[in-house]
């Protein structure tokens, strides 16, 4: 069974191996904590205050039954007890006043953070999206910032409250005696020194069992979407093998993770408790020679005692710096994928920058305009020399598209076809700029769509795809979604009609009912047929069809044509299509053959003309015999 | 604002519909509030079958944790006996009392390291353990519930159980038990000190454990319906975000980002404002313990203080239990990240159990039969719809009661207008349903006594949805046969004319579907598709629109391979495209879920009904 490891490996790749400091990678964090910062500040100031508040309420005590108690004054035990009560108060509102002043900031970082990804994830190309599963992005948009809020609501505050409480206790011991100050100090080597490896290690292995919660991720996703795929041949036990595999690779990782961690806390446990034994023994010596009073050895001691405590928390609270790091990692790897656009706003002016060879078609792709194209900034939808290779292939591999030259007049219908694979697909989706194009030029209009935002793109072009994907809404919402946002209960009435899709007034709740994700609960016919209305709905200057008939049935599907037609007659649009009934729809033909638009003509005129074209059309030219021995020849091998 | 977290809708769902998201016309349908039904204390019964296995190990822990806590207890009585006794000692030249405190010191700085070192593993193996045993359970559990219940349920939503719910129980091991082991260890040591220092006192302090336990309560109670708001929160957050990635060409064409972002921004918020919520209600509860505490022990020492005065209490006795007070309510704020930990891991726990709860509609049986050994060498089966009815759950009759046999051996072409029930009818041969009444037989064995394995032995369907799992292709195909050899796959391909265009990906068979260049047309995935049904080699063979995306010669080079492949096979072949038929020995016009046409495609192409007519029109589509 199929596993994701790859797409995790190859997260690694891309990912440019800078510096990978943990600091540095979380200052990354900043931008997003700067509007709270003012009260993340705050909150780690109030935890310093009510730390030192826990702190004199001892002294307080020590002071009671050292004075008042012992003295037997009354006055003084109440003043105490009252002392008492109004530090035991303002530490327990330190203690909420933190949290509440951090709660909401912190949530808002998250939310705003996932947000920012959501967005940046829209933006980012298809070709972005293609190569990496979705579970991997869920994962960073949730587990991976759940770990950054703890981050910056425990280790980052404790990080600082305790190096202030260590540096304070330090110096205090240090003042009370330095020989005891320094051998108290004495594992701090030791323990820097392992802090510095652990990190290192413990930042490779928490990276390891993110990416892998992001392939278990993958894993249950696909196991969803594919489930008819698993239900039809009876795999879900070995679709469960390869999850228990995939957790079980997880485990062992978490397994290594915790190993590191009882290491990096064990030093931290012994070390300093050994430190403190030193300074007991050493001290009972001096004060036996004494060298030392027994109560400054004592308030030594308790010093010490007191901070052992932040010295065992860094232990854990690295460690999940760490993670958080790693989760920033993580994260910013894909923020730091180039959206489609450079920022939206400035288009037109931005607009030449993704094409650089846009000036530079030398004059020898012109020539092979089609159909009589010379002159250039003509009406309709024009391909000028276009090629295109997918941005992720290697730039030596012989591009998909190449010197397309295809010029579909206003109005007009062009049919596009070509046989399995041959890139018809790829050419409809660099239409609406789904994809750039290496080169060359598309037009609408004589406008280069390079020149228009894609917002203003995609208004003018509408789209109905090959898989017609519906989303999460109403049938109305996901019909409608075609068109300007007035569109209204005619529009949508008029689009159902014209992609004979009247089914859905027949719904539970008619064009209110809820498709699902995918839209899993109507039939791939219905589903296309919503696609159709869709994309028809806005009434849209350029249409570009992916073979939008394929899963309908005859009767269905003719009477869909002849509604078609209609809106077609005042379109300009571009039809991939496998079906002479579909290409009858079109003006005209194109022929899609070895990345170039080998022959354009009407139906008749290439059914006549063309041999590939016949055979694509018919499926019984003469070039079949031929493939079909090289077939049996293989089976027979 | 808090959404309806249990099965009965809260009294203020109806102040918040502004923030309230989902359909409104499913308000109280439990998927649409990613609400399942969870049986009365599934979510306990839960937990405790997840630690039981485990329990020598979980009591093992708790051993280490505890001797570790005493290991580290230590040091202060050491610190004492040292200036107490060892002081003196030293004075008088007897160095042995010094001695055996180093030693003393060094054994409890190391036991402590190294009890805490082996805790860590120790708790790491349990709580790794619990959760592959959870996270497998959850994944079983859904593969092995039906189609309909995932239609339903949505892939975002199960990615929620089990990565975001999985995590907060997590969490709870990973953190809450030590805490909850050192909580109670703490308070035992601590109370029993108290008491045997002064009963009066003891009992006083003993006494605060009743506001304490009332505010534990009141935390409890509140915290479960936000942590529940939560986790549906961040559960909603997680569909819309699945569903955007993986339709992001119409996301893009139709410029839904911003309307996108917007939506996303709502449940984004609404989780935020949750999320909020909670840490809110956990620092509410920290205040309040903290304030309970804190008062307790100014009124304790009030109280002793004035004990002393009036000579009824020794002042050590006092200032030992004023230290040991303090120290008491140290644990009241670990109890609160362990109920902190707790709520949270049993909202997440609640919806996995229910989750867990649904049965499948299409269980596998108890006592599985064996089909009966094939009739003759031919691999086809009889296939019987005996007296079949079929509703889906949302109303509306499909099939009417239905009869159909189908011969061993035979194809047979099943043609109709969309919704007609065409694709029903191979959904419950597929047995991707069970039917509402009647039965579906195969070789006179119900589909509902065979066993998964047997019953795909028997049944495979190719439907036109031609999803590709992440993966080489080579595996994707296997998925027909796991055990197929790499030639084995390849003689599939061939045979069914996939063979050229994957040699022609950048890494042929081994190309991954997903890397760089790998990526697939929708033809050319139907033909993967093909392939992995070929390979998987069925008695039953069911073909749901399965060539709608291929072109005319890649329609034809299939039908060659299936007037092959299908022979002696049963076959069930769905298709818009009547040239499908001209493989079918027999053909089946369906309208409205019955049969209204039944007979070979030359008597009904010659006859009048609306096989010739749609016949007529196909023809005329050719053109």
């Amino acid at each position: 069974m199929p596993t994701t490891r790859a797409t995790a490996e190859e997260a690694d790749q891309e990912t440019e191996i800078k510096d990978r400091s943990a600091v540095r990678t979380l200052l990354r964090l900043w931008p997003y904590v700067r509007p709270v910062r003012a009260r993340l500040f705050t909150a780690a100031f109030v935890a310093i205050i009510a730390s030192c508040v826990g702190l004199v309420i001892p002294l307080v005590l020590k002071w009671m039954v050292d004075g008042p108690v012992a003295d037997r004054d009354l006055a003084g035990v109440w003043l105490g007890a009252l002392y008492l009560l109004l530090l035991g108060l303002t530490e327990a509102l330190l203690f909420g006043l933190r949290r509440w002043l951090i709660a909401r900031p912190l949530a808002g970082v998250e939310a705003s953070m996932r947000a920012d990804l959501y967005r940046h994830l829209q933006r980012l190309p298809v070709a972005f999206h293609d190569r990496w599963a979705s579970g991997q992005l869920l994962s960073r948009g949730t587990t991976d910032l759940m770990l950054l809020r703890m981050f910056l609501a425990f280790p980052l505050t404790f990080l600082l409250v305790n190096a202030v409480t260590i540096l304070v206790g330090v110096i205090i011991m240090l003042g009370q005696d330095w020989t005891l100050g320094l051998i108290i100090l004495g594992p701090a080597v030791p323990v820097v020194v392992t802090c510095v490896v652990f990190e290192k290690k413990y930042a490779a292995v928490a990276r390891l069992a993110q990416d892998q919660v992001g392939d278990l991720t993958t894993v249950v996703e696909e196991s969803v979407l594919g489930i008819r795929i698993i239900k039809g041949f009876g795999r879900h036990r070995s679709q469960a093998r390869a999850f228990r595999e995939l957790s079980r690779t997880l485990r062992g990782t978490e397994l290594r993770k915790a190993r590191l961690l009882s290491t990096i806390w064990g030093v931290i446990v012994t070390l300093p408790e050994l430190a403190i034994g030193a300074a007991l023994i050493v001290g009972v010596v001096q004060v036996a020679d004494g060298e030392l009073s027994a109560g400054t050895l004592v308030a030594f001691l308790s010093t010490a005692l007191a901070l052992r405590w932040p010295v065992d928390s860094i232990g854990f609270l690295l460690a999940m710096s760490q993670e958080a790091a790693t989760a920033t990692e993580r994260y910013f790897e894909v923020m730091d994928a180039k959206p489609e656009t450079a920022p939206a706003a400035g288009s037109r002016a931005a607009g030449a920058a993704p094409v650089p060879q846009r000036a530079a078609p030398p004059s020898e792709q012109r020539p092979h305009a089609a159909a009589g194209s010379s002159t250039e900034q003509l009406g309709g939808l024009q391909f000028l020399g276009v090629r295109f290779r997918y941005p992720d292939a290697p730039a030596d591999t012989t591009p998909i598209l190449d010197h397309i030259d295809l010029h579909i007049r206003p109005g007009e219908s062009m049919a596009l076809v070509g046989a399995t694979g041959s890139g018809k697909t790829t050419l409809t989706a660099l239409v609406p700029r789904l994809h750039e194009l290496t080169s060359g030029r598309i037009t609408l209009d004589g406008e280069d769509i390079t020149e228009m935002s894609r917002e203003e793109l995609r208004a003018k072009v509408s789209v109905a795809f090959e898989e017609p994907t519906l989303f999460s809404a109403t049938v109305g919402e996901n019909v409608l979604m075609g068109a300007r946002p007035d569109a209204d209960t005619p529009d949508l009435d008029r689009a159902l009609a014209i992609a004979q899709a009247d089914f859905a007034h027949a719904l539970p709740q008619g064009t209110a009912t809820q498709v699902g994700e995918q839209g899993l609960s109507l039939s791939g016919g219905q589903r296309q047929r919503l696609a159709l209305a869709r994309a028809v709905v806005g009434r849209p200057r350029f249409l570009v069809l992916d073979d939008p008939l394929s899963a309908l049935d005859v009767h269905t599907e003719a009477a869909v044509e002849a509604a078609l037609r209609r809106v077609l007659a005042e379109t300009t649009a571009l039809i991939v299509a496998h079906r002479p009934s579909t290409v009858l729809l079109a003006d005209r033909v194109a022929l899609l053959s070895g990345g170039r638009i080998a022959a354009v003509g009407t139906h008749h005129e290439l059914l006549r003309t063309n041999a590939e074209y016949a055979h694509l059309m018919s499926g019984t030219e003469e070039s079949e015999p031929t493939k079909e021995s090289e077939q049996a020849e293989e089976v027979a091998r | 604002m808090t959404a309806p977290t249990t099965t009965a809708p809260a009294p203020d769902d109806n102040d918040n519909n502004a923030d309230s998201h989902g359909p409104q016309p499913h308000k109280g349908d439990p998927f649409d509030r990613d609400a399942l039904p969870t049986p009365p204390g599934a979510t306990l019964t839960l937990l405790r079958s997840l630690l039981a296995p485990m329990k020598a190990r979980v009591v093992m822990t708790s051993v280490l944790l505890l001797l570790q806590q005493a290991a580290v207890q230590a040091g202060p009585l050491l610190v004492a006996y040292a200036i107490d006794s060892a002081v003196p000692a030293f004075r008088d030249g007897r160095h042995g009392p010094l001695v055996a405190v180093a030693v003393g010191y060094l054994l409890c700085a190391v036991a402590a390291g190294g009890l805490q070192y082996a805790f860590i593993r120790a708790s790491a193996r349990v709580n790794q353990d619990v959760l592959l045993d959870l996270r497998g359970r959850i994944f079983r559990h859904a593969q092995a519930l039906s189609i309909d219940f995932h239609e339903r349920y949505t892939s975002g939503r199960l990615i929620s159980r089990s990565t975001t719910d999985v995590e907060s129980l997590r969490e709870l091991l990973n953190e809450g038990l030590q805490e909850l082991v050192g909580v109670i260890l703490a308070c035992a040591y601590i109370s029993a000190m108290l008491l045997w220092l002064d009963l009066g006192l003891g009992a006083a302090a003993l006494a605060s454990f009743v506001p304490l336990y009332g505010l534990v309560r009141s935390y409890r109670r509140r915290a479960a319906s936000v942590y529940a708001a939560r986790s549906t929160a961040i559960a909603a957050v997680i569909v819309k975000f699945a569903e955007t990635m993986n339709g992001i060409r119409p996301v893009r064409a139709f410029r839904r980002e911003a309307v996108n972002d917007a939506e996303f921004g709502r449940l984004n918020r609404h989780h935020e404002r949750t999320n909020g919520d909670a840490i809110l209600e956990m620092a509410r509860y920290v205040v309040c313990s903290r304030v309970v505490a804190n008062v307790t022990v100014a009124a304790i020492v009030l109280w002793g203080a004035y004990r002393v005065a009036s000579q009824s209490l020794a002042l050590g006795v006092l200032a030992a239990a004023v230290l040991y007070l303090r120290r008491l309510y140290d644990p009241i704020d670990r109890l609160g990240m362990f109920l902190n930990s707790y709520q949270s891991a049993a909202a997440s726990l609640e919806k996995i159990a229910g989750l867990l709860a649904q049965t499948p509609s299409v269980p596998e049986p108890a006592e599985p039969r064996e089909l009966p050994p094939p009739a003759s060498e031919l691999p086809g089966r009889e296939v019987v719809f005996e007296g079949v009815t079929f509703a889906y759950r949302t109303g509306g009759e499909v099939l009417p009661r239905f009869d159909l046999t189908l011969p061993a051996g035979s194809t047979v072409a099943v043609v109709g207008s969309t919704g007609a029930g065409k694709s029903t009818l191979a959904k419950l041969l597929a047995r991707f349903y069970d039917p509402t009444a009647g039965r579906v037989l195969l070789d006179g064995v119900d589909l509902r006594d065979l066993a998964v394995p047997e019953l795909r032995r028997g049944v495979v369907m190719v439907t036109q949805e031609s999803f590709l799992f992440s993966g080489t292709v080579a595996e994707n195909i296997a998925i027909g046969r796991p055990d197929a050899t790499r030639e084995e796959i390849e003689r599939a391909a061939k045979a069914i004319g996939a063979h050229d265009f994957i040699t022609a990906l950048p890494e042929g068979y081994d190309t991954d579907v997903r890397k760089r260049g790998g990526r697939i047309s929708a033809g050319q995935r139907q033909l993967v598709a093909f392939a992995r049904a070929l390979l998987a080699d069925p008695a039953v063979l069911i073909l749901d629109e399965a060539t709608s995306s291929l072109d005319i010669p890649g329609e034809r080079s299939v039908q060659r391979a299936m007037s092959t492949v299908l022979r002696g096979r049963t076959a069930v072949v769905i298709a818009h495209r009547l040239s499908t038929v001209e493989i079918a020995d027999r053909v089946l016009v369906m309208e409205q879920g019955r049969v209204v046409e039944d007979g070979t495609p030359a008597e009904l192409i010659t006859g009048t009904g609306r096989f010739a007519d749609l016949h007529q029109a196909w023809r005329d589509s050719l053109a």
